[in-house]
């Protein structure tokens, strides 16, 4: 039973970062249709932003996050103006949108490796959080993991207010309903498209802080938040409130499956389990249908 | 001849084979794939299982890699070639990684540490007869009737339905076919390299034979010809900068997207008679010149 909870809180807890990545993905897709494959190289440069600003400007935690998470926000924007933007401007198809997004993390993830001062080497943030467990009866839960689930908790708390009660969330409800309609309506959706990823950056950030915490960070970072994909796939790509289920589902998942099966099958159950979604159920936990309205 | 420039001709050579593949897939039929490796590890890890294991000779081996690739696609099709546009990528996707990440959990194979020891059975002269023969059967098929209803498929699925045009069996013969030139190149790489290993089937391996097709043009076999011939060879002779070549090859990506996405040859085919044609065109326009100019 104790280890039973003790990998439910592991789950929990590494599910909650999923989450913060995968709404990134998820908010992307709701408004443009396509799986925006360069957010794992924005999560991947969040995990280095915080990196620096917490060891080569020694800011106080809470600032380097924050940091980070607003550098990743207008990288995040930067890339949608160079690299999007041109081929929204021709209704370029969607598998041009895709190819250029795996192009784009290409790009970032070997910019890191080539920029001398950073390079491929592994690095770890420096022990912010003691090591020792916090003990709650039997139970040991990691200070950072506690962390993790708070900071990430707050985040897609505060996403959801602003999705639900705020103009411009209703604005992105509306542009993820029917773009062209919202359009003629008065949204700039320009604007709603540029908000989107700012916020998708946003979170990036600090997933990609949480992350380079919990492990360690290098330039191959970003694969590791495909996973994150998988778990927007699982709830429904599009979907919020799916991407944040199928996240802690998936981290639960895991973490059972290292606990109790063998670790070498952990990332195996992610991409059997991507497959069997998309073959039972495509559009996901609670994703838009994904059938062409032809 | 160099044995340097031999090498970089033989890994050109299998990359084309695979990418002739994607070129019927992409190109000819509209789907994208980004499992290609994984195909190419199945055709591989079969063909030299039966060198090794069980001495049987070198063309017919490749045939049964060629046979066990196109079969898993079979049963890959079946079950996802129904979903929609990005959704099929997605589920591509999920089987590569799939697949890499079993075959590093097979200790028949030798698991993740690699399998060394297989025979050393390709070289240039096969490759070239393999590669002319791949070509020679892919322009005869897409000029066939079956082709011609592919490349409605890719043009206007809705409508080639309409037309009667069986889409469900076209895409999933055109997966089928182009698994099975990726299983023969992963055979051809199994006994160049005479060593596999999972990690060489990685995402970024079916991303790049994506990237090839896509720089060649898409439908157009000259420029997958054209197009592998160039991306495999400038990596080598970019070696001196071998940080910065793959930032610029992402950023060459972005670039083709935006500026030139039809590719290179942008479905035009180096034929013969168009051959003829252009050379006729010049001469027209020289005489034209020399009789303006008296």
């Amino acid at each position: 039973m104790t280890q039973f909870l003790q990998q439910l809180i592991n789950g929990l807890s590494i599910g909650s970062v999923y989450a913060l990545m995968a709404v990134g993905y998820s908010l992307v897709y709701s408004i443009m249709n396509f799986s925006n494959f360069a957010h794992g190289g924005v999560i991947m440069f969040g995990a280095y932003f915080g990196f620096f600003y917490l060891t080569l400007f020694r800011l106080p935690f809470p600032v380097a996050l924050i940091g980070a998470a607003l550098s990743t926000a207008i990288l995040a924007i930067i890339i949608e103006r160079t690299a999007y933007k041109p081929l929204r401007n021709r209704r370029a198809p969607f598998l041009y949108f895709i190819i250029c997004a795996m192009g784009m993390s290409i790009f970032l993830e070997n910019i890191i490796i080539a920029l001398p001062f950073i390079g491929p080497t592994f690095r770890t943030y420096p022990e912010i959080f003691s090591k020792t467990p916090i003990k709650i009866g039997s139970l040991a839960v990691g200070r950072l993991d506690l962390l993790m689930f708070i900071i990430s908790a707050i985040c897609l708390g505060l996403l959801v207010y602003f999705i639900d009660f705020t103009k411009i969330g209703k604005a992105i409800q509306a542009t993820s309903y029917n773009i062209k309609a919202s359009a003629l309506m008065g949204i700039n959706t320009d604007f709603i498209i540029i908000t989107v990823f700012a916020l998708g950056g946003f979170f990036a950030g600090i997933a990609g802080v949480l992350f380079g915490m919990k492990y360690t960070v290098y330039p191959q970072i970003g694969v590791i938040t495909n996973k994150s994909f998988i778990a927007a796939v699982f709830g429904g790509l599009g979907s919020l409130p799916g991407a944040v289920i199928g996240s802690v589902l998936l981290g639960i998942i895991e973490t059972f499956t290292s606990g109790y099966i063998s670790s070498q099958y952990r990332d195996l159950i992610a991409f059997v389990l991507l497959i069997a979604v998309l073959v039972i159920r495509p559009r996901g936990l609670m994703g838009k249908s994904n059938e062409d309205k032809a | 001849m160099d044995a340097y420039i031999q090498g970089i001709l033989i890994l050109s050579g299998i990359n084309l084979m695979a990418v002739l593949g994607l070129s019927l897939l992409t190109g000819f039929t509209g789907l994208f794939s980004f499992g290609h490796a994984g195909f190419m590890a199945i055709g591989g890890y079969t063909a030299a299982a039966m060198t090794v294991k069980y001495h049987m000779p070198f063309i017919p081996a490749l045939l049964i890699g060629a046979i066990a690739a196109s079969f898993v696609s079979a049963i890959i099709g079946a079950l996802t070639l129904k979903l929609k546009g990005d959704y099929f990528c997605i589920a591509t996707l999920g089987f590569g990684e799939a697949t890499r990440l079993i075959l590093d959990n097979v200790q028949y194979f030798g698991g993740a540490r690699g399998w060394p020891g297989i025979p050393a059975y390709t070289n240039l002269t096969n490759v070239v007869i393999i590669n002319i023969i791949a070509i020679v059967l892919l322009a005869n098929l897409i000029r066939s009737k079956h082709g011609r209803n592919m490349i409605a498929v890719r043009e206007e699925e809705l409508a080639s339905q309409i037309a009667g045009i069986n889409v469900f069996k076209y895409k999933l013969i055109s997966l089928m076919i182009s698994a099975a030139y990726a299983g023969i190149a992963g055979g051809l790489m199994a006994h160049y390299m005479t060593f596999l290993q999972p990690k060489m089937f990685a995402l970024t391996k079916s991303t790049e034979l994506t990237i090839i097709v896509i720089f060649g043009g898409l439908g157009s076999i000259s420029g997958s010809v054209l197009g592998a011939l160039v991306l495999t060879s400038l990596p080598e002779i970019l070696r001196a900068f071998s940080n910065w070549r793959l930032v610029i090859y992402g950023l060459a990506v972005i670039i083709i997207m935006i500026t030139r996405p039809e590719g290179l040859m942008g479905g035009y085919e180096f034929t013969p008679q168009s051959m003829k044609k252009l050379f006729s065109n010049l001469k027209g326009k020289r005489l034209k010149s020399s009789e303006g100019r008296e």
